[in-house]
């Protein structure tokens, strides 16, 4: 019969566990450490390395005379590196609130019972899946004065049509957010799009009942609920464009002159083709630090957002 | 936004042709370069010099794509991107299936075999997706020197798998906490082990995560310029390097059109992919930045 | 020798205890119940007797060999589990044979359990089907066609029904009851439904924050509960529990209930449930627990002969369900539920002639909890 049993202990059991169970326990770490290994070398031991190399005063080959933050002092006092920076802080800051905007735009659009919605959202998004090189190429083309679209406008007779922002050392950087613009707002499109259709339609019902017109609901009840995605969109565009480096190389080639430099093509011509490897790696520590102030504060909010919903 | 009933006034009517005019012009905007690219990259020269962007060829020719897949100079030598396009395919794929594969195992261990710490290993791993990779560049050349891969298709394979598994292991770990862990506890007391559960309840159920996975990958790598850049040497580089190359290269006469072939051969497998598969590819673009 | 041993088990999850020294053992063929609220500890047990969680402390037994240690597929037990956890990728027929497949039992002896249990399910039509083209029921006997196949020792069912509408919940759990008394098998059930515990159980464990309240056969936890917990949990709607005062006068225990105005109902405690230590409460509050059955509407040709006392209760609430009437009335500080006949005339202001049966009553302490008689 069924009884609670007398309080007496038994002997304590043995912790041991048979070999095969032992096995089955430890699997899963072990397929997980070369991963892990990989992680810690490769990521965090190159990021400790590369501050390692930007404390000293690595020129063509790595070195270790450490000269303390020397290199950091001498990026501040470095025009190339402050036009970099400034151009990212132009480049990013348009890039992200013109494909924001434009993503938003375009996909509440969209949203509005579009027939061809299948087709329209195939060709907004197509440029994500080319390489920047590509896009860079392209719109070298497309942006010459001689041949691109200056030349084809004056063909259509407007002969004072000028378009040379690609040789123009005070407005090419805008034609680094063109392409890039251009490549990534549809991704932001489906951004928003996918966040318009998991909006719960009953608070949109809710809306239309309480007299609401479409754009009030818009603005007054579905963008609200967009946060979450505006803030993820923002953190991929900014990441984005602190790596920025291939569609500058094929674009502009950083030109003219310096004029289109990023922090990551600064990076990448000093430690590899200008012998500044000290340099370039402060650079690089840097843009770190860059993505870091970005992504600390989400992760920050995501972590408490999850811990409260 | 179904199901409402709306006025047919007129005013309603414009609004709607407005909506449909603008959504069009934008699609226009998307359209327009890759049109251009292959309109050029199909027009002989002179009428390049000659016409319009936009004019259509009056005497098609694929000479420029035969010339960009075959003759054109990269930088010193002059026989087309075919050579790097299929240095491409060669780092592609061994690249895209180890980073797939080692992914999904981790996935599967970070879910479904949660340990002390098992979180944290995987937020340790998470951050490999966010660092910019210019502050991996020179430990790695370095290291790829040493381990003697330095320029060779291996040691970019290599890069790509370093780097990819962040991504693969993110995918597969999302894909995975979504089922349900009792299947692996029927299993369990079934009497099947790590890999056979893996193998036989997870891994069938597993083809969306895998295309997924597999289809960005592709893209990352296939489209990857700043390690192809940084660590090849001329007969080993991608085929972006060799664009890029290819447009820059000063002298002689710039043959826009076999620039224009060059891009196109270099954006099509992509474009394939994404024509193919584009509800995978934009879950993954989802997956990968979005996240949980 | 016990089926299944359970000693002094403790599960801590980080600094929490989630078991607190359980100790539980049935004979084979038993079906144990163990009922609880969300929370209590109930799937932590279940999954630690399954070997799906180490235990912090203590040991478990099946069949005598201990088996604390061994992994959940060594312990030749099987599981039905809430959301079926049928795998995805395979058909009927594989999923049940799955289990045999990995003990390597040979492909003719799985053909025959196959059908054996999809004989005795009635699932044969559907062997060939994946569990995406089953219904929730048929789900619901595959999961259990899966653990009959393999004859293990013990089977463990996690909350099995409540995935399942009501209707097919009262079907599949006749099914169960069956099944149980034609193979004889040895059963432990996890359930928050107290009537799945009821109907089902030889034997109920009733579970809260980590601890075993109670262990006895239905009767004996529906009747006799050990505190107002396992009282007010078990039974449905639940027990009335009523604030009072004990009284004694002469030999006589009486029960004084007072209700806002209304005069005092004093109920004689039957002689039989005395209890030694009644004595010390006499003058002092106790919490009278009555079930809503153990009212009745007075029936006049039972006259005088009827037991219990009679009072005019003033009914605020009436709720026929169709196989009865239950109705609230207003009694000591609170109100409480009884249940009277289909056929019982009453509306909600009305006055209504009750009968309160005093030979199922259970006292309680007001601050423990505990029962007092």
């Amino acid at each position: 019969m069924s009884t609670v049993s007398s309080p007496t202990r038994p002997a304590r059991v043995a912790r041991g566990r048979p070999a095969g169970a032992r096995l089955q326990d430890w699997l899963p770490r072990l397929v997980l450490s070369p991963s892990i290994a990989i992680s810690l070398f490769f990521v965090y031991g190159f990021m400790i390395w590369t501050f390692v190399l930007s404390l000293t005063n690595s020129r063509m080959l790595p070195s270790y005379d450490f000269v303390g933050f020397a290199q950091y002092a001498r990026l501040m006092t470095n025009e190339r590196w402050w036009v970099a920076a400034t151009n990212l802080g132009i480049f990013g800051g348009l890039f992200v609130v013109i494909c924001l905007g434009l993503g938003l735009l375009l996909a509440i659009l969209l949203d509005q019972r579009i027939r061809q919605e299948g087709a329209l959202r195939t060709l907004y998004l197509y440029p994500m899946a080319l390489s920047f090189i590509v896009t860079g190429v392209v719109w070298k083309w497309l942006l010459n004065p001689g041949l691109g679209i200056q030349a084809m406008v004056r063909g259509w007779g407007f002969e004072d049509f000028t378009f040379n922002w690609l040789t123009d050392p005070d407005m090419a950087i805008y034609t680094l957010v063109i392409a890039a613009v251009w490549q990534a707002s549809g991704f932001v499109m489906a951004l928003f799009l996918a966040g318009l259709r998991g909006i719960d339609d009953s608070i949109i019902k809710a809306a239309q009942l309480d007299g609401a017109s479409l754009p009030r609901i818009y603005w007054r009840v579905v963008i609200p609920c967009l946060r979450p995605v505006v803030f993820s969109a923002v953190m991929i565009l900014s990441h984005i464009a602190i790596k920025s480096f291939d569609l500058v190389v094929a674009l502009t080639g950083g030109g003219p002159g310096y004029a289109t430099d990023l922090p990551a093509t600064f990076m990448y011509t000093h430690a590899f083709t200008r012998a500044q490897i000290g340099l370039g790696s402060a650079s690089a520590i840097l843009m770190l630090g860059g993505v870091l102030a970005i992504l600390i504060p989400y992760l920050y909010s995501e972590l408490r957002s999850r811990k409260h919903g | 936004m179904d199901n409402v009933i709306r006025r047919r006034t007129p005013a309603a009517r414009l609004a709607r042709a407005l909506l449909l005019t603008v959504l069009i012009l934008a699609a226009l905007f998307y359209l327009m370069p890759l049109v251009v690219m292959l309109l050029t990259s199909v027009k002989p020269l002179e009428e390049i010099r000659a016409g319009s962007l936009l004019a259509l060829p009056m005497n098609p020719t694929f000479s420029p794509w035969v010339k960009a897949w075959g003759e054109a100079c990269t930088g010193m030598r002059c026989d087309g991107v075919s050579v790097y396009f299929f240095n491409s395919i060669a780092i592609v794929i061994p690249a895209v299936l180890i980073s797939t594969t080692v992914g999904a195992l981790n996935g599967y261990a970070l879910t479904k075999w949660r340990f002390k710490g098992s979180e944290l290993v995987f937020a340790l791993m998470l951050f490999g997706c966010f660092i910019p990779f210019q502050v991996v560049l020179l430990p790695m050349a370095q290291t790829l020197g040493w381990l003697g891969l330095a320029s060779s298709r291996a040691g970019l394979v290599l890069v790509h798998v370093i780097f990819g598994i962040a991504f693969t292991t993110l995918f597969f770990r999302n894909f995975y906490v979504a089922i349900p862990n009792e299947l692996v506890s029927a299993a369990k007391l079934d009497g099947a082990g790590f890999f056979r559960i893996f193998w036989r309840i997870l891994l069938p159920v597993s083809a969306p995560i895998i295309v997924v996975s597999v289809i960005w990958q592709f893209t990352q790598i296939w489209n990857d310029f700043l390690f192809g850049v940084a660590f090849s040497a001329h007969d080993t580089q991608p085929v972006t390097v060799a664009l890029n190359n290819l447009v820059n290269t000063s002298t002689g006469v710039r043959e826009y059109n076999v620039d224009m072939a060059a891009a196109m051969i270099a954006a099509l497998p992509t474009l394939v992919v994404y024509v193919l598969a584009g509800k995978y590819f934009v879950r993954g673009l989802t997956a990968g930045s979005v996240k949980g | 020798m016990a089926a299944l041993e359970i000693q002094n088990v403790c599960k801590d999850f980080g600094s929490e205890r989630v078991l607190k020294d359980v100790s539980l053992s049935i004979d084979s063929g038993q079906f144990l119940i163990l009922v609880g609220p969300s929370g209590c500890g109930k799937s932590t047990l279940m999954n630690a007797i399954a070997g799906l969680e180490p235990v912090t402390s203590g040991s478990i037994s099946i069949a005598g060999d201990d088996v604390t240690w061994h992994t959940p597929a060594d312990r030749d037990i099987a599981m039905v589990f809430q959301s079926y956890a049928l795998y995805p990728s395979m058909t009927v027929r594989q999923n049940i044979s799955f289990g045999l497949e990995m003990r390597k039992v040979p492909k003719a002896e799985r053909e025959a359990a196959v059908e054996r249990v999809a004989d005795l399910l009635q699932i044969s039509q559907l062997l060939e089907r994946k569990p995406s083209q089953l219904s929730g029921g048929q789900r619901q006997r595959v999961a259990m066609g899966r653990a009959l196949a393999r004859e293990p020792k013990v089977y463990l069912f996690d909350e099995p029904l409540s995935n399942l509408d009501a209707k097919l919940r009262v079907e599949m759990r006749t099914e169960i009851k069956k099944l149980h008394q034609r193979l004889g098998t040895t059963i432990v059930y996890v359930t928050h439904d107290q009537i799945e515990a009821m109907t089902l159980a030889d034997c109920i464990a009733v579970m809260r924050d980590g601890k075993i309240l109670q262990l006895g056969s239905p009767d004996e936890v529906y009747n006799n509960p050990v505190d107002m917990f396992v009282a007010g949990f078990m039974g449905s709607p639940s027990m009335n529990f009523i604030n009072a005062t004990l009284e004694k006068q002469g030999e006589q225990y009486h029960v004084r209930i007072a209700t806002p105005g209304q005069d005092d109902l004093v109920l004689p405690w039957p002689a039989s449930r005395e209890q030694p230590e009644m004595s010390e409460w006499v003058g002092k509050a106790v919490v009278l627990g009555l079930r809503p059955e153990h009212f009745s509407e007075e029936d006049v040709r039972l006259g005088d002969a009827a037991e219990g006392t009679l009072f005019n209760a003033s009914i605020t609430v009436v709720e026929p369900t169709g196989a009865e009437i239950l109705i609230q009335l207003p009694l000591g500080d609170k109100e409480v539920t009884a249940r009277v006949g289909p056929k019982c005339k009453v509306a909600a202001g009305e006055t209504l002639a009750l009968r309160v049966d005093m030979g199922m009553g259970v006292l309680f302490d007001p601050d423990s909890e505990r029962r007092l008689a």
